[in-house]
């Protein structure tokens, strides 16, 4: 694809001692898009996300966000140039409020030093309250706000999942990798979550890429699909192209 | 500007603060209850040694409350401090060219030893913490138990500063001048600069966890992953909590120098470490209110217990007098028990991670929270 890609990857494998978890992958998504990415059971979604964001480096390849390598890159530093990520399973600050749990991730962006903080400047109020400002705006989006100064993890499952995706918008990211966010979500709230995905794209100028095995979710809101299977590509489409290959048919239902 | 007149301002009320305490246990000192005195110099002495150590305790909980990484090396910083402030003012105020022995004269000596004795603190601490930040929980605890008694051992071999034997003659803290007049010598001086710190102690941790950057701490002991993810770089912040831990145990170190006027080195063994991680985790993990309780209530305990022996008398059941005989011997049975106590029935710490607020308690919401849509209908 064309060289305006937002995130690129390039031959990217991964293995563990012998187990190849990624193969050669090959991402290229393009700015401003929402992109699936699914697989059975065990395909190497996760990790995908993994070397996305840092946690684990390539065995081989270059991942290039921005036009920049950052493969090998810390995960904060990646985190910092505007990718930003949701957990499959929960990870909430647990010990924080609702509110304390947007604001914590604001961090990257803030202007005061650390003197600042010891001296209580003024800096460091103004620099507070944009932090609260904001975090309530996009508490606000995501439904939330009315529970802002409640214990995180008191929260209902879905809307600890809405909370994760809140938090990785304080981070100001240009880039961001939801991995299933629609897990435990009753069908009411998976279609909410949908919109709300729609919405926050225009919103915040957001490319999106998901990882999801609720498939109405799934060709529901994506543009695009690539579908993995122990850590190959095996098809790359539009929604309608990926659920008719015989390729994908035969990953989730076996061959015929 | 707004930054300087807010130091100023603090400085101001924490000398206010340290002078109304003073004068109250100054005008204490000539009363007297059941023929003894109020205030002693061994009471002032045991008080001292509690400011010592809640700003011990406090400071610590910065790294093992806030953080979450469990450090077992803080009296190893808190001995880096006071050696190199003791080292610093027994040189300078008994050397060849002593200043002028005033107040003015000497003030300043004592207070850059006391900064450059948490400066080295600082440094430990952050030459001890690049490497060891890298490891997590248990092989944190053991590796930082083991720099902590290198530096006692490395203290032990340096001649310069009396080995083994201990180093003493250090000098004891000058008399504050509005004070002169009190007729108690060092240990009275040393509880306003013990006040003043403990103040500071306070205000610096208090005013860190507050903030964007205490948030960070925080996330990192609640989640290092999602903390990493959010851009928080966890390394850095976890090596920066530890320095300042340090500094603070080394200022604090310092104090204890100048309070007692000698230093032994084996006075800073784990065990002290573990005696101040026992103080956080009485009063609370994650709160600087439990910390100053924890500290208050350990320094303070077996202390009360010999006092408690002390009120035998004729008047009361010889049974009675007969167990109030055996407090001071048992102390650390009650100790231990009060510990086992406190981990069966309340394993968070007396206070948990409850923070005292004045503002709180004037029913003044204390972040100014603007209202919620709820609050709003209703």
């Amino acid at each position: 694809m064309s060289g305006q890609a937002i995130l690129e990857t390039n031959n990217c494998t991964i293995r563990f001692g012998g187990l190849t978890a990624v193969n050669e992958l090959n991402l290229s998504i393009q700015p401003n898009e929402i992109f699936g990415l699914i697989g059975p059971n065990g395909a190497g979604k996760t990790t995908v996300f993994n070397l996305l964001t840092g946690v684990y480096a390539p065995t081989e390849g270059v991942i290039k966000f921005l036009g920049q390598k950052v493969d090998g890159l810390k995960p904060c530093k990646i985190s910092a140039m505007g990718m930003s990520r949701t957990f499959q399973n929960i990870r909430l600050f647990s010990s924080m409020t609702v509110l304390e749990n947007v604001m914590t991730a604001y961090h990257v962006r803030t202007k005061q030093s650390f003197v600042d903080a010891i001296f209580r400047s003024s800096k460091h109020q103004t620099d507070e309250k944009a932090q609260r400002d904001f975090s309530l705006e996009v508490l606000e989006i995501f439904n939330l706000a009315q529970f802002a100064n409640e214990q995180a993890t008191s929260l209902p499952y879905g809307s600890q999942r809405r909370l994760e995706i809140a938090r990785a918008l304080a981070t100001n990211p240009k880039l961001l990798l939801l991995d299933e966010p629609a897990a435990g979500m009753n069908p009411q709230e998976s279609v909410e979550l949908m919109h709300l995905i729609g919405s926050i794209r225009e919103r915040f100028k957001l490319t999106v890429v998901l990882v999801e095995h609720n498939m109405k979710v799934v060709m529901g809101i994506c543009e695009r699909i690539q579908v993995i299977e122990y850590g190959k590509s095996i098809s790359l489409g539009t929604p309608q192209e990926v659920k008719n290959d015989p390729k994908v048919i035969e990953a989730y239902l076996g061959a015929g | 500007m707004n930054t300087l007149l807010r130091i100023l301002a603090w400085l101001g009320a924490s000398i206010v603060a340290v002078t109304i305490v003073e004068s109250i246990l100054k005008s204490l000192k000539n009363y007297q209850i059941m023929g003894s005195d109020i205030i002693t110099d061994y009471g002032l002495n045991i008080i001292c040694l509690m400011g010592i150590s809640i700003s011990l305790a406090v400071s610590l909980q910065l790294i093992n409350g806030y953080t979450g990484q469990f450090s077992l090396g803080h009296a190893g910083f808190m001995a880096v401090g006071g050696y190199v402030a003791a080292f610093i003012t027994k040189s300078t105020l008994t050397g060849a060219n002593p200043p002028d022995q005033s107040l003015l004269g000497t003030l300043p000596v004592y207070i850059f030893a006391l900064c450059a004795g948490a400066l080295a603190a600082a440094i430990a601490g952050l030459i001890v913490g690049i490497p060891s930040l890298r490891l997590k929980g248990d092989y944190l605890a053991i590796v930082t138990l083991g720099f902590g008694e290198i530096i006692r051992l490395v203290i032990e071999n340096i001649e310069a500063v009396g080995g083994p034997r201990g180093y003493i003659g250090i000098p004891k803290f000058p008399k504050w001048t509005w004070l002169s007049a009190g007729g108690f010598e060092g240990t009275f001086s040393s509880l306003s600069w013990i006040f003043l710190f403990i103040i500071i102690t306070i205000i610096v941790v208090h005013n860190i966890v507050e903030s964007s950057f205490g948030r960070s701490l925080v996330a990192i002991r609640d989640n290092e992953i999602a903390a990493e993810a959010m851009g928080i770089d966890t390394s850095f912040y976890k090596v920066l909590a530890f320095t300042i831990s340090a500094a603070l145990a080394g200022f604090a170190g310092g104090l204890y120098a100048h309070l007692y006027g000698q230093l032994v080195p084996n006075t800073f063994n784990f065990v002290r470490s573990v005696e101040i991680i026992i103080m956080i985790v009485f009063g609370g993990m994650g709160s600087i209110t439990g910390a100053v309780l924890g500290a208050i209530i350990l320094t303070g305990l077996p202390e009360w217990l010999r006092i408690m022996a002390g009120l035998r008398s004729d008047s009361l059941p010889s049974w009675i007098n007969k167990s109030l005989g055996y407090l001071p011997d048992l102390r650390m049975i009650i100790y231990s028990s009060l510990l086992i106590l406190i981990m069966l029935v309340r394993p968070q710490g007396i206070l948990g991670n409850y923070e005292f607020s004045l503002s709180k308690l004037l029913g003044k919401s204390s972040k100014n929270l603007p209202k919620t849509t709820e609050e709003k209908k209703a």
